[in-house]
């Protein structure tokens, strides 16, 4: 039982962590870009060990099959990236400049040569 | 066709799931609830089924998992450090996977591994812009992209 409390804490505590670090990360990066890389990795991976934290103490503390819970993990998992990916995709269609220290952007180069052969 | 009966079962379980109470009532109805989603979905589901690619596809979700623990150490080496030395960029990465699921899976792995994100696909599809955080590393995000990722999702597709 101590074993499985302990394990349960220290999901919860990185989960906890990982959220925290990624609010953190999100007000340190210079753009939406940078931003949406500490959105994605930390919320995900901290959202996860949260709710894996919850259903192992569920399962071996009350006996109960939290299957809700696993479902939750599923659909992060699956749905972060997806958000990510439309999210910068729209600010950089809709012109949300890059900072400053954007050392290359071949997708400016690609899409002007698509207009130029239009 | 035999993707279609285990994609209905699936459908149950996460039925019973939802209804957290593990039945074989439920089970039943959520068969069913299964079998209506997919006579509507029917044109998408052409391909089929092979019980090798649920092993390889275990083996994919590993990976999965560990790029992303490794991904959030990454990040979180950059957010504590005291000054941002970062130089951000876009690069663009051509790949060799055919099919729209492929590619789908491809963007969401790289969305989740160290330093990069998926962020626009090329009109036909051919090449992928991913934003870098550190573009110096590119080369190594590159060769990880071509040799461990498409590998790995090539064993679940063919």
């Amino acid at each position: 039982m101590i074993v499985m409390e302990v394990l349960v804490s220290i999901l919860l505590l990185t989960g906890g962590l990982l959220s925290f670090l990624g609010s953190i990360g999100i007000l340190r990066f210079p753009d939406v870009y940078g931003r949406l890389h500490a959105a994605t990795k930390s919320a995900t991976l901290g959202v996860i060990g949260i709710l894996t934290g919850t259903f192992l103490y569920f399962l071996v503390m009350h006996d109960i099959f939290v299957g809700k819970v696993l479902l939750g993990i599923i659909f992060v998992f699956l749905t972060a990236p997806v958000g990510a990916f439309m999210i910068s995709r729209a600010a950089y269609l809709t012109g949300v400049p890059l900072s400053k220290q954007t050392e290359q952007d071949d997708l400016k180069k690609a899409r002007s040569e698509a207009e130029k052969a239009e | 066709m035999q993707f279609q009966i285990l994609l209905n079962i699936v459908i149950a379980f996460i039925w019973m799931l939802l209804q957290n109470s593990f039945t074989i009532v439920h089970f039943v109805f959520g068969y069913i609830v299964g079998l209506g989603m997919l006579f509507f979905l029917r044109r998408f589901l052409r391909f089929d089924f092979y019980f090798r690619r649920v092993y390889a596809f275990i083996k994919l979700l590993l990976l999965f998992a560990y790029k992303l623990i490794e991904a959030n150490w990454d990040l979180i080496k950059i957010i504590l450090r005291p000054k941002m030395d970062i130089t951000p960029g876009i690069i663009a990465v051509p790949t060799e996977l055919k099919t729209d699921w492929e590619k789908t899976l491809l963007a969401n792995l790289i969305s989740l591994t160290p330093g990069t994100l998926t962020m626009d696909f090329s009109e036909d599809g051919d090449i992928l812009y991913i934003h870098a955080i550190n573009v110096p590393d590119k080369e190594k995000a590159i060769r990880e992209i071509h040799e461990s990722f498409e590998k790995a999702i090539l064993e679940v597709t063919q």
